[in-house]
């Protein structure tokens, strides 16, 4: 087991290494210039060329990657050249936004649609199984800002009772923040639990044609008990998966989501470093976004462990 | 109670189960009666698509949902199941009337330690507190001979094997005492060896309980071995019913007189002195082993066949038997080299190829040719019969119509209508779909016919045409034939000589009658002592 963890560690080593290459490539061989940015619609070629020295940006590429990779080694992740702070202070601050609408929708999404699956599953082909299914196409297929644009004008401009925007920290006024989470999350929410409602009545439907199912009922339980007991923990394994590569679809969500509804986390950050060309910050967010998605899937691969005594690592 | 004193704890009455529409017939089971008193066994024998186990399930009250059950009674201690709802059906179950089912592989949850999936049968059906609940598992485990219940109790099913599964099973089953208990096959997922202790253990739980069995079963063997009485089924009637010896000795009905003469003899037959026959195929030193390399651990060794030496000559069939895991796929597959064998040469004709390069082993390909197991799942759903025989010479550089030609003759060879080349396999059923596997590898011109279990998954009399069939072709076209089976009756009737192996050893090898007929070796002679029914002559009926 430990083993396993080690060898899927140092597993990240490529995968950054990958990341890193490409993100750095990517900013530099696509136009738009951050000095440029930096220096203003009114700035002279000299005063531009000025800036790209400051910043480095006139070495040849590799020499950039280098000092930039040895001073990540070195836990430096840069100086914004937009915000004027260190990118770490800058993470620091927008992280706890981000934190909360991932862990809510999150908990929001997987406490819909596991049930909803399960039930649909058992149900098949009935009134409330096509209805959710047809629920999950549209789920899949409206994007996040529609969707929360909706939800904005019939909660908090209709009916008023909630808040149209912005955000309140967890630890100033719980009901506020809880109050602001509510629409955000429930705008992310919508793919993740059309994702995994789908996956999970998949699963489960396939586990309820299983031997051991069969077993179960001739045992006498009752179809709660087979239902969640022996079926639901069988099929527990690709829903985890699902909802690891899931963890995907909620970073680039949180994107959309935070803009809608003028949180100040991660995802605008990401969205206002893009627009200004802020290389050092989006650089480091990128690699954040990958370290966190690369352990998650390990937790989740670990966490099968748990469901299945047949998994050993 | 009834005049005879015997009050019968199941008694089916005119049961009538009706098909979906679209179905080849309106009834799965058609006015079926019978009874199972208490201390009995009753056995249900049919082939597949009889009924037998749609009346185990309509019992249980587990039948699937496209089925209903439309006419008739099932009165468990004189209480009608039938018209029991859901919840009285749920009380019953366990508690009244158990089941066994046939894959004890897959009859368990993966996910939860056996000593938990009989609690569970505790907790749902008794008030009994935790520790009550584990001292009765612990004495179930024990009454159903599982060395150490403890470690039993808390190992996961994975960590069994087939047996010992079953085993479970039948102390989850039996743990409450029920009346009656149902028996799905529940052997015949069994190595032989294994069927005998788990046959033996159903008999004597019951004989001691006084609970009722019916059993499922289309082996004839184990009928001999375990039934008191013997009830046949043909597409979901009745056709006769009656005790074990009067049913075996003397039936009835026609139809139970050729599913009995239909099972195979296990006294070899006659096969006359070895022919001075031009040596096909030779193993010297044959050897598999797997390692399963892992990046910090120890790597894992199985070894799946070791020192294999067997040779077959043209006309011959060589029978390689021996349980599950003993090897004999291994070396199969080793000598068609589907896998590459580790150690060892083998020598096809003058030619070795076992350490050939893919490349030149290419035209040897044609040389040697499978039929497989299962005939539902080794034919492409897709493709034509025509097109799945024709694929193999063609690829060989045949042209098509010579191919098709070819086709055309070899299903009359295997007596199926030329005409039809042109349909997919599932319009055939499973004795036609293997034959046709046959007329795919003939259409090769192979040397040497490698047939893997090729009658195992065919019913009794279907079993019996298919071999009739396999070894008028090896005397026709004088082939060379390689035998798989782990069916001692079958091996007994089709091969010249026998290679018996166990734990990827040959211990004994012989022709047919030589190892049959006087084994020597400990293993062999297990493994025959164990034969379901083999003190039965299946067949020679009295005269009545």
């Amino acid at each position: 087991m430990l083993d396993f963890i080690v060898r899927r560690l140092i597993a990240i080593v490529p995968v950054l290494t990958v990341v890193a290459v490409f993100v750095f490539l990517m900013l530099r061989l696509t136009p738009g210039d951050p000095a440029a940015v930096i220096a203003g619609d009114n700035a002279t070629s000299d005063q531009i060329d000025d800036i790209r020295a400051k910043l480095g940006l006139n070495e040849p590429l590799w020499t950039q990657f280098a000092i930039w990779i040895s001073s990540i080694l070195q836990g430096d992740f840069g100086e914004s050249y937009f915000f004027k702070k260190t990118v770490a202070e800058l993470i620091a601050q927008r992280v706890e936004p981000t934190l909360a609408l991932a862990t809510c929708t999150l908990i929001f999404a997987v406490s819909v649609s596991v049930p909803v699956g399960v039930l649909a599953a058992y149900r098949q082909g009935s009134m409330f199984d096509r209805v959710v299914m047809g629920f999950s196409v549209l789920g899949f297929s409206v994007p996040g800002f529609v969707i929360g644009y909706c939800l904005i004008y019939v909660f908090a401009i209709e009916l008023g009772w909630l808040p149209v925007q912005g955000y309140t920290r967890i630890g100033v006024n719980f009901w506020g923040f809880l109050e602001r989470m509510v629409l955000p999350s429930l705008t992310l929410s919508v793919g993740f639990i059309a994702l995994i409602s789908r996956i999970t009545r998949a699963s489960v439907l396939e586990v309820l044609n299983e031997d051991y199912i069969r077993t179960a009922r001739a045992k006498g339980l009752s179809n709660r008990v087979v239902l969640m007991r022996h079926a639901l923990r069988n099929a527990a394994v690709p829903i985890l998966t699902v909802i690891g590569l899931g963890i995907a679809i909620l970073i680039g969500g949180a994107v959309i989501t935070e803009s809608v509804f003028g949180l100040p986390g991660l995802g605008r950050l990401t969205v206002e470093a893009v627009l200004s060309r802020d290389f050092p910050t989006i650089q480091t967010v990128i690699l954040m976004f990958s370290v966190v998605y690369v352990v998650i899937n390990l937790l989740i691969d670990i966490s099968y462990t748990l469901f299945d005594p047949r998994i050993r690592y | 109670m009834s005049a005879t004193g015997v009050k019968p704890v199941l008694e089916v009455r005119d049961l009538t189960v009706s098909l979906p529409a679209g179905a080849d017939r309106p009834h799965a089971v058609e006015k079926v009666s019978f009874t199972v008193n208490p201390g009995e066994i009753v056995c249900l024998v049919g082939e597949s698509g009889s009924g037998k186990s749609v009346i185990a399930f309509t019992v249980m009250g587990l039948l699937a949902k496209a089925l209903k059950p439309t006419s008739g009674e099932i009165l468990l201690e004189g209480e009608n199941v039938l018209a029991a709802n859901e919840d009285r059906l749920r009380e019953l179950r366990c508690t009244r009337m158990s089941m066994i089912f046939q894959e004890p592989m897959t009859a368990l949850n993966p996910v939860m330690s056996c000593g938990e999936q009989i609690d569970e049968v505790l907790s749902t059906h008794t008030q009994l507190d935790a520790g009550e609940r584990r001292a009765k598992i612990l004495a179930i485990l024990g009454r159903v001979k599982l060395p150490e219940p403890e470690r039993i109790y808390a190992s996961y099913p994975h960590q069994l094997s087939g047996g010992q599964r079953q085993r479970i099973m039948i102390a989850m089953a039996l743990v409450l005492d029920p009346v009656l208990l149902i028996a799905d096959e529940p052997t015949t997922a069994l190595d032989v060896t294994t069927q005998a202790e788990i046959l033996k253990l159903i008999a004597e739980l019951q004989a001691g309980q006084g609970t009722g069995v019916l059993f499922i079963t289309h082996d004839f063997g184990v009928v001999a071995e375990i039934a008191h009485r013997v009830a046949v089924l043909r597409w979901g009637q009745l056709v006769e019913m009656g005790p074990t010896e009067q049913i075996l000795s003397r039936p009835g009905h026609g139809y139970t007189k050729m599913l009995i003469s239909s099972v195979p003899s296990i006294t070899p037959q006659h096969r006359g002195v070895r022919k001075d026959g031009i040596t096909v195929l030779r193993t010297e030193k044959l050897g598999k082993t797997y390692s399963g390399k892992a990046f910090f651990q120890k790597a894992r060794v199985v070894k799946a066949a070791i020192d294999v030496d067997l040779d077959i000559r043209k006309g011959e069939t060589l029978g390689i038997v021996g349980e599950s895991g003993s090897g004999k796929s291994t070396v199969a597959r080793c000598i068609a080299r589907l896998i590459d064998p580790t150690e060892g040469k083998v020598f096809l004709g003058d030619t070795e190829i076992a350490t050939m390069s893919v490349g030149k082993l290419r035209p040897h390909r044609r040389k040697v040719q499978i039929v497989f197991q299962d005939p539902y799942r080794s034919m492409n759903p897709r493709i034509t019969v025509g097109e799945f025989i024709i694929e193999g010479p063609m690829n060989f550089g045949l042209r098509k119509e010579e191919a098709l030609a070819r086709a055309r003759k070899l299903m009359e060879t295997v007596r199926l209508d030329p005409n039809s080349l042109d349909r997919y396999p599932h319009q055939f059923s499973g004795g036609q779909r293997q034959r046709i596997c046959i007329a795919r590898a003939l259409a090769m011109e192979p040397e040497l016919l490698i047939a893997d279990e090729a009658v195992s998954a065919l019913d009794v009399s279907v079993q019996k045409q298919v071999l009739e069939l396999l070894d008028e072709i090896r005397q026709r076209l004088n082939l060379a034939v390689l035998f798989i089976t782990h069916d001692l009756r079958v091996a007994a009737q089709i091969c010249d000589y026998v290679a018996v192996m166990s734990k990827g050893r040959v211990v004994e090898y012989g022709s047919a009658e030589q190892v049959f007929g006087a084994p020597r070796d400990d293993y062999t002679k297990a493994l025959f002592a164990a034969a379901p029914g083999r003190h039965w002559e299946f067949g020679k009926f009295a005269t009545a």
